[in-house]
């Protein structure tokens, strides 16, 4: 019978799983032996069973402009991504110290903004950033924390190492797949995952919630929490759903709430119910029609007032997106050394901006190498992978960023880690990221774990659902893990 | 509990109970036609029209297709999507009311419903349809008592449950009338008298249609008689798809919600779903056949409108700050 992996190709990148052909490293040969062993339909009932669990519970994300069926699976692969204790420290330390300088550094902005006065960060990088809110300067959030969750995505070089490719401090999503795939590795691979010590990622919603609580106002003991989604057509709508189902809470949408008087209330059955907390997934920009775009339906009028009397705590605040600003991103190692006198832990990928007149030069004459983003973008939209595109193409974004230099950054093409999947009928090295969920309240706490995005396509460096990514379990091993 | 969420479960609940009836009239015409047909005489149209006429469904279905006939009908009760009451539009709406709830519902309830969402989705549903329907029908009316049954097994019997109960209720009601205003819009055979054995056999149908012909003989152990049959389903103070049944159990749950006592009401729902339920109580089928059966039946298919409306203004619409909930 053909292995697994017999015909497996490490290539020239740094494999999660391989430190050379036919070489397995030392924490996942439990998993090569287990997959040695393994019959080929029995491989694919577990398959079945891992698509019809997803399906069943409704595990779906939405895609715009396609009128056939709107739910798709987010695609799962089985191989589990395994991570060794002494990596997970390290990633651990280092995204506590970038929440923490991420969070010094929006309470600087919006007060005094010494950092811009020091010159570390050039001026109009902030004051021209799309999500900077001036309207919010000198006003203080509770417990003096911006960022409450955060979403951080981190890559591995050609070598192994880490490093952080953006920071998503608005409304970061996912989480939900990190606590769904686990329990669906439990039903498809109990054995397997019983002979490892794998630490557990169940406990985030409970997290979630006591973040949550940490900023009611005033300190309110038993608050009302609530979770405000744009709707059930929303692409994250399963995610929303499902974190407020494990946290108790109830789900609302903008109509469900009336702001009078300075205070926020949900329409009950019973009539208005006052609310402390809201943990909002909608952006700034859709919170509150008087405030910010008037054609928002999706807000609570008269919501922001409520927030600036201090009568509703907001997580994430407002005016977090200056932080993840990819122009910003730029400058965090140097946030991290002025706020905190520490060397980054985890350093960011080599960034030139288009802002900055030498830079702009070097990327006009480098776009073939280089990958090109928008700054104000996400989900894989408004990019360029330079040495994958057309000639034509990287003209277009020539044009574009000599047009608008501020919404434009480039990076050198990082050669992604790889990790094996199950394409075409057997295994093959494909491109991961990993993104760990930070939750910031009364202290900093990462459950261990992340979403491990994987590139389906062969040879694709974009792992983003809404362009053919997939995901894969993260297991990430206790300290006295046997890695033999 | 959000009045939106409140209105999505009592809509979510409505609209199972919808898909089940719908299988269950058109699975038993289904049957009756092999009971009363020696085919070459059949007039389909005459077989078939009465359930498009008792779904005030006759527009729409004449801009979709050339006749009524058992396919046509059958495509129009059970997969049609322009039909925004086929058995997949019932299915679906329920489906995309659950997903909204979730959070309040219990997972096996969402299980079932996205099982029986995804069933009527399937080309196994569409081939099923064209080779087997009554098995079609069969496997909605089942799916949905197992719906029922996980509800009442697995969710907290509060405030939603009631919504929930409340839902299907209403809707039973309204279907067993339309069930029975079926026999209404039946022509019979010419030579045919009123009474005679093609009578029976229809009135034996509507029983069918309820899953009520079992409980009726017990009652009635003479022949099948009109009056007797209408009397029945109205009337039936035991019987779970009588109307009056129907109407006395959501009158409860209304009671329930507000935690007012049954003898007084606490808003306009109540007081109307009071006064149906005493009219229910003493009725006779005398007084029915006088003032006209098909006439009764659409008084009171109104009547659950406007009980359904108050309901919605009392719980689901625009609050304001009066009315802010203390506790």
């Amino acid at each position: 019978m053909r292995d697994f992996f017999s015909g497996y190709e490490v290539g020239d990148f740094f494999d999660e799983m391989f430190a050379a052909p036919g070489v397995v490293r030392p924490h996942y040969s439990k998993l090569f032996a287990r997959f040695k062993e393994m019959e080929r339909d029995e491989f694919e009932r577990k398959r079945e069973l891992a698509a019809s669990t997803f399906l069943s519970q409704g595990v779906t994300f939405t895609v715009y402009n396609d009128d056939q069926g709107t739910e798709r699976i987010f695609p799962f692969d089985l191989v589990p991504r395994i991570i060794p204790a002494e990596e997970w420290e390290l990633i651990e330390r280092g995204l506590v110290q970038r929440i923490t300088a991420l969070n010094l550094f929006l309470h600087d902005i919006y007060h005094t903004q010494n950092i811009l006065r020091d010159g570390i960060i050039p001026k109009q990088i902030v004051w021209e950033a799309a999500h900077f809110r001036p309207e919010f300067m000198h006003f203080d959030v509770p417990r003096n924390i911006y960022i409450h969750i955060c979403g951080t995505d981190l890559i591995r070089d050609e070598k192994g190492a880490y490093l952080v490719l953006e920071d998503n401090a608005r409304c970061p999503s996912g989480v939900s797949y990190v606590i769904e795939n686990r329990q669906t590795m439990k039903r498809t691979f109990p054995s397997l995952l019983a002979q490892y010590r794998v630490r557990p990622v169940e406990d985030y919603s409970q997290e979630l919630l006591n973040v949550l609580r940490y900023i009611a106002p005033g300190g309110k003991s038993e608050p009302t929490v609530v979770l405000l989604t744009p709707g059930v057509y929303n692409s994250a709508y399963f995610e929303h759903s499902f974190l407020a189902r494990s946290m108790g809470i109830e789900i609302v949408e903008g109509r469900d709430l009336v702001a009078q008087g300075g205070k926020v209330f949900m329409r009950t059955t019973m009539g208005l119910k006052p609310v402390d907390v809201i943990y909002r997934r909608i952006n700034d920009d859709f919170l509150d029609p008087l405030v910010f775009r008037k054609d928002s339906g999706l807000g609570v009028p008269g919501l922001v007032e409520a927030y600036r009397d201090g009568n509703v705590s907001l997580a994430n605040s407002i005016g977090t997106g200056i932080a993840d600003d990819k122009a910003v991103y730029h400058f965090v190692p140097k946030m991290i050394r002025y706020y905190l006198s520490e060397d980054p832990i985890l350093p960011n990928v080599p960034t030139y901006l288009a802002a900055v007149k030498e830079d702009l030069a070097y990327i006009l004459e480098h776009i073939p190498e280089l990958v090109i983003k928008a700054v104000n973008e996400s989900g894989g939209y408004g990019m360029l992978i330079g040495p994958q595109a057309t000639k034509a193409e990287c003209e277009r974004f020539r044009e574009k960023v000599r047009k608008h230099p501020r919404n434009y950054i480039a990076q050198p093409v990082v050669p992604l880690s790889r990790a094996p999947a199950f394409c075409d009928e057997t295994m093959q090295g494909r491109h991961v990221d990993l993104r760990p969920f930070v939750l910031f309240g009364e202290k900093v706490t990462i459950v261990p774990g992340g979403l491990t995005r994987v590139a389906l396509r062969a040879g694709s460096l974009v792992v983003n659902s809404s362009q053919g990514g997939g995901s894969k379990d993260t297991w990430i091993l206790e300290e006295d893990e046997n890695a033999a | 509990m959000l009045s939106r969420v409140a209105d999505s479960l009592y809509w979510m609940s409505r609209y199972i109970e919808r898909a089940e009836n719908n299988a269950r009239i058109a699975g038993v015409n289904l049957q009756l036609l092999l009971d009363l047909t020696n085919p070459a005489e059949a007039n389909p149209k005459h077989q078939w029209d009465p359930i498009i006429s008792s779904l005030e469904e006759n527009e729409l279905f004449a801009s979709l297709y050339d006749s009524p006939d058992g396919k046509t009908v059958i495509d129009f009760v059970s997969l049609q999507k322009k039909n925004p009451n086929s058995i997949f539009s019932c299915l679906s709406h329920a489906r995309e009311n659950a997903r909204t709830t979730r959070e309040q519902i219990s997972s096996e309830m969402w299980e079932q419903i996205n099982r029986l969402y995804l069933f009527v989705k399937s080309d196994a549903a569409k081939k099923l349809v064209r080779t087997s329907p009554y098995e079609f029908f069969k496997r909605i009316i089942t799916g949905s008592h197992l719906f029922q049954g996980i509800t009442d097994a697995t969710m907290t019997h509060g405030e939603g449950w009631d919504f929930i109960r409340i839902g299907k209720l209403l809707e039973r009601a309204d279907c067993t009338s339309r069930i029975l205003d079926v026999k209404y819009h039946i022509i019979l055979p010419s030579g045919e008298k009123v009474g005679g054995n093609v009578d029976t056999i229809q009135w034996m149908s509507v029983l069918r249609s309820c899953s009520a012909l079992e409980a009726y003989r017990k009652v009635y152990v003479d022949q099948v008689a009109p009056w007797k049959v209408a009397e029945f389903i109205i009337t039936h103070s035991a019987f779970p798809r009588s109307i009056r049944f129907s109407v006395d159990y959501f009158d409860a749950a209304l009671h329930h919600i507000s935690g007012s006592s049954e003898s007084k009401y606490a808003n306009e729902a109540e007081r109307l779903s009071g006064r149906l339920r005493s009219d229910l109580d003493y009725v006779t089928i005398g007084d029915i056949f006088k003032f006209g059966l098909h006439e009764y039946l659409e008084q009171i298919q109104e009547r659950l409108v406007e009980i359904s409306d108050a309901m919605h203004s009392s719980y689901c619409a625009e609050t304001t700050l009066d009315n802010v909930a203390t506790g």
